[in-house]
């Protein structure tokens, strides 16, 4: 038997884009058993619940993630409109889908970008986030921000996209679709990204299920699951299928993301397409008294939330799982076997977000 | 599309159930999607939830652990054996919440998140 060391990886580490450690326990550079420990931003969001009334909470969660932030509010709100009954308008469900799938494409841009990164294609870098950059200008052009955004609320949203901003979000798709297939067949088919992917970091659909793993992480191996599928918000209303793959390495990650940025232009087009008139938000009365469990497909998965309140503004608990704690497993399992030099490219693999995480 | 918004029930179980409950699940071919803890002021009481979920129906069960502030001290067997991943979320329970879970696959020994004060979630029992 080689001779066993123990390597600590992070929490600052040039490949990771967010403060995790792992104790890599190797012999020579194979991965025996990764150890991961978290816990250097934890922020306590869940417990203002104590100091922040229920509305404000929506705020609170946005700020849970920069990336993943329209979906955290959305969750929210949403888990709460089930305990209160509000019914929200179609407007505001279809506005609230189109601000989800910008905000997926600009996620998996990102991490497009992120993972050129990890296995130093430069240049693809720096085209995917130049790609992103447009969906950020539609969300900016719409809302005002362009990462954290604001738009959600308990009963609905707050701003309205009017018809000259969706033929703008209509002409910024079909130029996101353009050059995100000439981005496509670098990734997918460029001989020297394939041999940093391909067989790299394996996961099969049983370990996947086995070890709880969610979104596309999950999908990648075969688990054709996709949150969106249960129909909140306007998703009931257009058609989609879970993007899967079944090769389980990082390929198939890749794959399963890139196919998901164009099943995001699509529902951008069907639901402009089907958006009805009328208004965007209900008016919202009393406190919520009660407690509901919900799931939405965030870019990184399926991500839970669960609200209790007491009928008083400020609630007994929000809580959050996001879902890289429920890769976190996953992401160990393929470690295992991994040579040294893939560890970067394998953890950027799950898409991983440590501020989600720990709130 | 044909939208499948699936079943969504909580299920109340005593603490020595947890474990048996949990393995039913599994068998089941059920995920644990996520467990938590609530703390309610008004009642005094630690709230336990593990949601188990069918990825094919997009069913979630929840089973439901309740505490009266006496009994906050009740141990909990961790269903690690049944779920390895179900330590991160007992190793978080315990940490903000001071469930009393017992025998963790992997016990982080209360250092899961870098918090100066213990079990923020809950008040001390002086307080409670």
């Amino acid at each position: 038997m080689a001779k066993r060391s123990v390597i600590p990886y992070g929490p600052q580490h040039p490949v990771l884009p967010e403060p995790i450690h792992l104790d890599l326990v190797l012999e020579d550079e194979k991965v025996v058993e990764a150890i991961p420990s978290i816990g250097f931003i934890h922020r306590g969001l869940e417990k203002l619940t104590e100091k922040r009334d229920f509305n404000q909470m929506a705020y609170v969660a946005e700020r849970i993630c920069g990336i993943c932030s329209f979906g955290h509010g959305y969750g929210y709100c949403e888990t709460v409109e089930h305990i209160m009954g509000i019914e929200v308008p179609a407007r505001a469900n279809y506005l609230r889908t189109i601000w989800f799938e910008l905000s997926r494409l600009h996620s998996h841009l990102l991490w497009a970008g992120l993972m050129a990164d990890a296995f130093g294609f430069e240049n693809l870098f720096y085209q995917c986030w130049r790609v992103r950059e447009k969906v950020l200008d539609c969300i900016e052009l719409t809302t005002g921000g362009r990462v954290i955004f604001s738009v959600n609320k308990v009963g609905g949203v707050i701003k309205d996209i009017t018809p000259e901003m969706q033929k703008a979000i209509l002409d910024t798709m079909d130029y996101v679709e353009k050059e995100t297939k000439i981005l496509k067949k670098t990734f997918m088919n460029d001989y020297s990204v394939q041999s940093r992917m391909k067989g790299v970091g394996v996961l099969t659909k049983e370990q996947a299920h086995a070890l709880g793993c969610a979104g596309p992480f999950a999908r990648a191996s075969g688990i054709a699951t996709d949150m969106r599928m249960r129909g909140y918000a306007a998703y009931g209303e257009l058609d989609m299928e879970p993007i899967i793959s079944n090769d389980g390495d990082c390929y198939g990650r890749c794959e399963v993301r890139i196919g998901e940025i164009f099943q995001s232009i699509d529902l951008i087009r069907q639901a402009i397409g089907k958006i009805p008139e009328g208004e965007i938000a209900a008016v919202v009365k009393g406190n919520p008294d009660g407690e509901y469990f919900m799931r939405i497909e965030q870019p990184r998965g399926e991500a839970d939330y669960y609200v209790r309140g007491n009928g008083t503004p400020n609630l007994d608990r929000m809580r959050v799982r996001t879902p890289t704690f429920a890769n976190l497993a996953g992401l160990c399992e393929t470690l295992k076997g991994a040579d040294y030099a893939d560890i970067g490219i394998l953890v950027v693999t799950i898409d991983p977000c440590i501020s989600c995480t720990e709130r | 599309m044909n939208a499948t918004e699936g079943k969504n029930e909580i299920i109340p179980i005593a603490p020595a159930e947890l474990p048996i409950r949990a393995m039913e699940m599994k068998n089941k071919g059920y995920r644990l999607s996520q467990a938590c803890a609530a703390w309610l002021k008004k009642e005094k009481k630690l709230e336990l939830s593990y949601s188990f979920v069918d990825d094919d129906t997009y069913d979630i069960f929840s089973l439901r652990i309740s505490l009266e502030d006496a009994e906050r001290d009740t141990e909990i067997a961790s269903i690690s054996e049944i779920f390895s991943y179900a330590s991160f979320y007992e190793n978080e329970m315990r940490e903000l919440f001071g469930a009393n879970i017992k025998y963790i696959g992997m016990d982080l020994q209360n250092k899961l998140y870098r918090i100066q004060e213990e079990t923020p979630f809950v008040p001390k029992k002086e307080e409670a």
